[in-house]
């Protein structure tokens, strides 16, 4: 059965930006780009830096230490200096409420 | 948390030698376990809507510097084809090569951060041109400046400390010209093509960028051996002069004396960027030549802010920061001595006056 956690409300997430969302000792980054959300690990898989303090820019997010970037959408690592996908989970808007599968 | 100062990390019988700055059997394994190895640095609190507008990318300033910088390149360049044969080449190709090379170190600088361009290519391609004028292997220097920021200044860690200690001055003048440097990148860039690659490199290149350390030494040999070729068919140094190494060798100062400021006499093995940085201010000619990386302590604290926004992020941090340096020769006055101290007593370092408490978080 699949679990949807509420994460925060739609409006708290700027349009091409990114937050941090906590759960159950894991850390996530939830992203926003044309009212749309994504969801994934929220830290690099480069040096484990917290990407919710990142650049989003379109689908990419862009992690604040060393510029590695992803694809929000399916975790694609886009080039160095990352070399492993971020694992991506599930994430919807309902009733302007944003849900993931944590 | 741990800093040069305890004696965890220290320890009373570390006779601290250049050896200690070698990534493999230096000091790295004494970093990791005092936790100064991808550890946590201080940020100063910016609020996340300021960090947004401040990150923000353009094309237009970069554009306008780079058509700037090669217009003055090309035209130093046609002086010095001038007056190629007369007394007066010397000062010319002094001139060119200081324009070729000089700025070449923070173009490569913002480039390789991926902030000089909102549009990726154009980042690719200056970066590109910015490590051959600055004698830079592109995939190595990209990985050992991600590593600088992983562990600034951190001994056995860091394989870009400036000046490791005890100093070495007749090191320090002959990197002034790359005369030491300069032949060893080129031996390296041989290697490289060879498929040989060094050992203290592999430990901050990732495997899978490997092959393409190769392809690009490949590359550089080729475009060396086209101007080697040149030289030889038009039976002059001229190709020479204007590309490669004896121009990197004429202009290398000149970011060397902006770079010093950055870390030269501060403390290493701390975690806190306003204690091992320095802020510089300095005139617009200065800040050209050298892409607003005279804002140091707020570059390596926040390094996705593009140049151009640095001294906007410097007004918005300052309060939580050490006083920046009025001028060049204020950083120098304390620089100059420090080196000479650290000659005799690598122990010693330059303490930053931090602000009183911390300011709150947003």
């Amino acid at each position: 059965m699949t679990t949807w956690t509420e994460v925060c409300a739609l409006e708290d997430i700027d349009d091409e930006d990114v937050i941090r969302f906590d759960h159950e000792g894991h850390s996530y980054a939830v992203y926003r780009y044309e009212d749309k959300v994504y969801a994934t690990d929220g830290l690099c898989t480069h040096e484990k830096v917290h990407l919710c303090d990142g650049l989003v820019m379109e689908h990419v997010i862009e992690c604040p230490k060393h510029n590695g970037r992803f694809d929000i959408r399916d975790g694609r690592a886009l080039g160095a200096p990352v070399c492993v996908n971020l694992k991506t989970y599930p994430a919807k808007v309902e009733g302007g409420t944003v849900f993931i599968q944590a | 948390m741990p800093t040069a100062e305890t004696p965890r990390y220290a320890g009373p019988n570390w006779a601290r030698t250049q050896d200690d700055y070698h990534l493999i059997s230096g000091a790295g394994e004494r970093a990791q376990a005092a936790g100064l190895v991808n550890a946590n640095w201080y940020k100063c609190p910016v609020p996340r809507p300021r960090m947004k507008q401040l990150m923000v990318r353009e094309d237009a300033r970069a554009i306008r510097d780079t058509v700037l910088w090669y217009a003055l390149i090309i035209a130093a360049g046609a002086a010095l084809v001038a007056t190629w044969g007369t007394a007066w080449a010397w000062l010319a190709f002094f001139v060119y090569a200081t324009l070729y090379t000089g700025p070449a170190d923070s173009r490569w600088h913002e480039a390789g951060h991926g902030t000089a361009f909102k549009t990726r290519w154009m980042n690719e391609v200056l970066y590109q041109a910015a490590c051959f004028q600055v004698l830079r292997r592109p995939s190595v220097w990209k990985w050992s400046h991600a590593r600088h920021h992983t562990d600034t200044l951190v001994t056995g860690r860091d394989p870009e400390v400036a000046v490791p200690l005890p100093t070495d001055f007749v090191g320090l003048l002959l990197n002034l010209f790359s005369i030491k440097s300069g032949p060893r990148e080129l031996w390296r860039v041989l290697r490289n093509a060879c498929g040989i690659l060094g050992e203290e490199e592999k430990t901050f290149v990732p495997e899978m960028e490997w092959p393409k350390m190769v392809k690009e030494a490949r590359a550089w040999v080729a475009i060396y051996a086209v101007l080697i070729a040149s030289a030889i068919y038009f039976a002059s140094w001229l190709p020479l002069v204007l590309f490669g190494l004896l121009p990197v060798m004429g202009g290398t100062w000149l970011y060397t004396f902006f770079g010093l400021t950055q870390h030269a006499g501060l403390p290493e093995n701390v975690l806190d960027h306003r204690k091992n940085c320095r802020t510089v201010y300095m005139n617009p000619v200065f800040r050209f030549l050298y892409w607003n990386m005279n804002y140091h302590v707020e570059h390596h604290m926040f390094p996705m802010v593009p140049f151009h926004a640095l001294p906007q992020l410097h007004e918005t941090i300052k309060d939580d920061c050490p006083p920046p340096y009025q001028s060049t020769v204020e950083a120098y006055r304390e620089i100059i001595p420090a080196l000479f101290k650290q000659a005799k007593d690598p122990h010693y370092y330059v303490v930053r006056p931090l602000p009183a408490a911390p300011l709150s978080a947003p």
